[in-house]
């Protein structure tokens, strides 16, 4: 077992989960503001109306601390999510950013037409884990076997919250609820799913665990393709008991690192304090990248059957295992694979209607 | 039909008895010719090839200047199955199916008793001399054809043997009747898109067999083609094509779909034209992108997000389909985005009969969702009007900012249809109410749902708009003018209300029947889609049993007041449509429900295309009755 014991879950100072991974403090110059100019406050969504101590709206702050620290400008970003609670969170980050509500389930194909519309946005979708790992099992396949460049975030909590506490397909077999009895199946991995549908970046964290999250989500959101994020995501109103492996207190003792990595943005130096030869690097989309301290027995994310064999054992055992699981730069994204140049929804008539001659000739050709 | 068919000709069967190659000999004399009026009916096994030969001989007549129509009735299998194809020749331009056919060609053995009996009185039986007639009737003109030997003759490869064989029935068929080489050679290379390897190879045996009946038939029957010029400067086209074409000048930047017949040829056509007509000169970059999704519910999901984008979006299915996009047309009407559905039906519920026609989903169409929907509806009736709306659903979809439906059908979709040729689209494109960057800025914001023109529709942005007041979070659930959350009763109410004066603001745009009034007429007729031809020919038929029927071809739903006018200047209106419930007649009782008596259904649905006879029958059986 290839884990790394790391019983701080909360990280150390830095944006990098390794605290031997100097980066820039992000916005360095005028108090609070990030390099397009804009503070945090323009980040923000309306508030929240999930439950306290939701581990939805942890998530909702990395991603506010997340996109204001990498300076992506909000009104390039597109917010997609299906039904669920995790699925209203999206209103609570980013009003500056377009967002999409959809069906139960049905996040990817909308995201696959919006951003097939309009290639050049940034996809930044939010579902549950009903939402992914029941009903929308299928588009979340398909999304990720056409690999549509956008982050897709399941904020897994092992029961569906909007509904009132039932299993979802990621519970743990035998785990009891309350409500919903006794759950007698074994659970969906939905990062194992997606590795096998080739997801190129593939990564599970924890919601009590805000540094590593907005690590890999300035990782995810440089990614060439479909990023998916599993963030175990406690419901304190329905499966917060400490037996549950989807508590906060289950979390914080048992999160086992897998691998310690930084992100590095394209326009920062990398600073490291250790030998070369330590450290690896993988390059992302927009030129930033991830860079690995190799620690014997870590998790090496390019090696995908290490982390089918890793996210076996993880399932089998009910290990509760975070990280960087799997990275492939290499497939080309859906814009690329269809040659797109500019934004579909960009053309007018004059490259939208063919001319009056091309279908004069098409129709004596039909005589 | 068969039914009445056969108690016609059963009286003519003889018992099976040896019979010689050319029986013509023993055939009635010929009488009066019979010229450019009757149809030809191939009888083959799907998959086998016939399909090429039936189109040449299709288009060898209409490049003859004789208008003609083609039905493919064929079977839900790829190889070995019973098909037959019908080609109706009129000199009066009469297209729709008929019940009779005066010509059968038969090449599969396994249907010859029933095409037998469905052979008109004094009619041509062709067929493949390899076939044993189980019966033989006194009344018709017997050709046997050495398919077989003359197929080995041309082809050695077994396998090929069958493509070949339909080749033959194309040459005997064109020297019995007179059709003229040439334009079976002009059809060919219409067919193989001017390939001329194919072309010759196929004309070998078309000659071939031609020779060998001028030889070896001594032609008895009345039956013969001659030229005409009524074809003149019009085009043959399959309704899915149109559409594909329509839509394709009508800037479709987005399809996604899912296979199902009778669709497939439809985007099939979008993958073909597409990558010829919109490539972008600048950049050589395609200005559109075509998604085969996983499956229809997916597909329809794609077209929304990619509608609330901004790109002209649509996606084309057939019933089962539809009944996948249930849940996502609801979120497009209430949340207001456009997209384009066609729906090309065919025979339902369940999987019903895939590979027959039937107009069996305007009510699923135009309520398709829950909770309170209601969607314009565009119902072609011909090709042209496949390519007109094809555009056009994109004008109405962006303005109106809704999901539109285009009922096209089987019939329509994937059978050959003469038209005019089809005109440029004279009107610029309608993007609807889309606020830019800085419009927003100079208001500092908007009210994505606001009535802010007094016609129900709001004003909305599109993502990549960087006005930082541009962007709204868009959601299925309730919500006020300004797009935030709302469970308010007034909220909900005020938005209801809004989307009823949008739907009205539709009922203005939507094109509005076509009406032939006739003076004096007491009944009148209402149809729609695929049936017209039979609908005009119907008209014609009962006029010569002196009943006189104006006809209001309807194109669109919502109805608006030409259909009350009508109504109400006819005494007793017949809905003419294929489905079973009588749907069309239902709709417009609701619209007018004092006129609610006077409305009568004149449903049917057997999977078959309507013919006139059905209609006349059915008009003049219930007028006796009133
Ligand atoms: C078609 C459909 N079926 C059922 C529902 C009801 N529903 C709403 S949310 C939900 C489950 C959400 O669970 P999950 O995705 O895990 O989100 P969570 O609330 O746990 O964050 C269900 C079943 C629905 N909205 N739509
Ligand atoms: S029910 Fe659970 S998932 Fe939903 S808001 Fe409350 S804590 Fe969060
Ligand atoms: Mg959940």
């Amino acid at each position: 077992m290839t884990t790394v014991k790391n019983g701080s879950i909360a990280g150390n100072g830095t944006q990098a989960t390794s605290p031997s991974i100097k980066m820039p403090t992000p916005g360095a110059g005028a108090a609070g503001v990030n390099i397009i100019g804009l503070v945090k406050a323009d980040y923000k969504g309306l508030e929240s109306t999930l439950c306290n101590g939701c581990g939805h709206d942890s998530i909702s702050s990395q991603i506010i601390t997340a996109c204001y620290e990498l300076g992506v400008k909000p009104e390039r970003i597109v917010k997609f999510s299906g039904i669920g609670c995790s699925s209203k969170s999206p209103a609570y980050f980013m009003s500056r950013s377009f967002g999409f509500n959809a069906l139960h389930g049905r996040m990817p194909s909308v995201a696959q037409g919006a951003l097939m519309a309009n290639h050049t946005l940034q996809g930044l979708g939010v579902s549950g884990d009903g939402d992914t790992g029941s009903i929308g099992l299928g588009q979340f396949m398909h999304l990720i076997r056409r690999n549509l460049r956008m982050v897709y975030i399941i904020e897994n909590n092992g029961v569906y919250g909007l509904t009132k506490g039932q299993f979802s397909a990621t519970a743990d077999i035998g785990q009891e609820l309350k409500y919903a009895g006794r759950n007698e199946f074994p659970p969906i991995d939905l990062c194992r799913a997606a590795i096998v549908a080739d997801c190129g970046f593939v990564a599970r964290s924890f919601a009590g665990d805000p540094k590593q999250v907005v690590t890999l989500l300035k990782a995810a959101l440089s990614y060439r393709g479909t990023a998916v994020l599993d963030i175990i995501s406690p419901c304190v109103t329905f499966n917060n008991r400490d037996d549950s492996t989807k508590s906060y207190s289950w979390g914080k003792a048992h999160d086992e690192r897998i691998n310690d990595f930084g992100f590095v943005m394209s326009q920062e130096e990398i600073q490291i304090d250790y030998a070369e030869g330590e450290t690896k690097e993988v390059e992302l989309f927009d030129g930033s990248k991830i860079v690995l301290k190799k620690l014997d027995g870590s998790h090496d994310p390019t090696d995908k059957q290490a982390a089918l064999r890793l996210l076996t054992e993880a399932h089998d055992k009910q290990l509760f295992i975070t990280g960087l699981l799997y990275i492939n730069t290499e497939r080309p994204n859906l814009a690329e694979t269809y040659r797109l140049v500019k934004p579909i929804a960009s053309y007018q008539q004059d490259k939208l209607r063919p001319s009056r001659e091309s279908l004069q000739k098409i129709m004596s050709a039909m005589y | 039909m068969l039914r009445e068919l056969t108690a016609s000709t059963n009286a003519n069967l003889v018992s099976e008895k040896p019979h010689p190659t050319l029986e013509s000999n023993l055939a009635p004399s010929p009488r009066e010719p019979i010229v450019n009026d009757f149809a030809i009916t191939a009888a083959t096994k799907n998959g086998s090839g016939s399909q090429t030969s039936n189109a040449i001989l299709l288009r060898a007549l209409f490049k003859m200047g004789i208008p003609v129509s083609g039905k493919n009735i064929f079977p839900s299998n790829i190889q070995g199955r019973p098909t037959w194809y019908t080609i109706r020749l009129s000199k009066d331009g009469y297209l729709a199916r008929r019940e009779t056919t005066e010509i059968m060609i038969v090449l599969n053995p396994d249907t010859v008793l029933e095409d037998h009996q469905n052979t008109a009185p004094g009619g041509v039986f062709m067929y493949a001399d390899d076939i044993k007639l189980p019966v033989r009737r006194s009344d018709l003109h017997y050709y046997a054809i050495p398919v077989k030997e003359m197929a080995r003759q041309h082809e050695a490869d077994p396998k090929l043997r069958t493509y070949v064989a339909n080749m033959v029935y194309v040459g005997a068929i064109a020297q019995l009747l007179g059709i003229d080489l040439d334009e079976i050679q002009a059809a060919l290379m219409f067919h193989f898109k001017g390939k001329t390897k194919p072309v010759e190879s196929n004309m070998k045996v078309v000659r071939a067999a031609a020779a060998w009946a001028a030889e070896n038939l001594i032609k008895t029957d009345p039956y013969r083609v001659e030229r005409m010029d009524k074809t003149k400067g019009q085009i043959m086209i399959d309704g899915n094509t149109a559409a594909a074409l329509g839509a394709i000048y009508g800037g479709v930047g987005f399809v996604a779909w899912y296979p199902i017949t009778p669709a497939t040829s439809l985007a099939d056509a979008l993958n073909e034209y597409l990558p010829k007509l919109r490539i972008d000169p600048e950049t050589q970059a395609p200005t559109y992108a075509v998604v085969q999704a996983e499956d229809e519910l997916a597909a329809l999901g794609m077209v929304i997000g990619a509608g609330w984008a901004g790109a002209r979006a649509m996606t084309c299915t057939s019933g089962p389909g539809i009944s996948l996009m249930a849940e996502f047309t609801g979120l497009g009407y209430f949340a207001e985005i456009p997209a384009v559905i066609w729906d090309v039906q065919r025979m339902g519920p369940a999987t019903g009969l895939p590979t027959r026609v039937s107009q069996g989903d305007v009510i699923a169409a135009y309520w398709l969702g829950h909770g309170d929907t209601k969607h314009p509806v565009l119902l072609p009736g011909s090709v042209y009007e496949c390519f007109e709306f094809g555009w056009r659903a994109f004008d109405l979809a962006e303005r109106l900012q809704t999901p539109i439906f285009v009922l096209s059908d089987l019939d329509l979709g994937m059978n050959q249809w003469m038209s005019k040729p089809f005109d440029y689209p004279e009107e610029p494109m309608d993007r609807g109410k889309v606020l830019t960057e800085e419009q927003v800025n100079a208001t500092r914001g908007f009210a994505r749902y606001k009535d802010v023109d007094g016609d129900g529709i709001g004003w909305r942005t599109l993502p990549g708009n960087e006005s930082p007041f541009a962007a709204y979070f868009t959601r299925g659930s309730g919500h006020n003018e300004r797009a935030m959350l709302s469970e308010r009763a007034d909220d909900w109410e005020n938005n209801m209300d809004r989307l009823a004066r949008k739907f009205e603001t539709a009922r203005k745009l939507m094109p509005p029947p076509v009406i032939d009034m006739v003076e004096g007429a007491e009944i009148g007729i209402i149809g729609f889609g695929s049936t017209d031809p039979a609908i005009q020919e119907a008209r014609a038929m009962l006029e010569a049993k002196g009943i006189r029927a104006s006809y209001l071809r309807l194109r669109a739903l919502p109805m608006n007041d030409d259909m009350t006018m009508f109504l109400a200047a006819h005494k007793r209106i017949y809905v003419v449509e294929m489905n079973s419930d009588a749907q069309l007649c239902q709709l417009i009782r609701l619209h007018s429900p004092k006129d609610a008596e006077k409305v009568r259904p004149a449903n049917h649905s057997d999977g078959l295309p309507l013919t006139a006879h059905w209609i006349t029958e059915e008009i003049l059986y219930q007028e006796t009755r009133h």
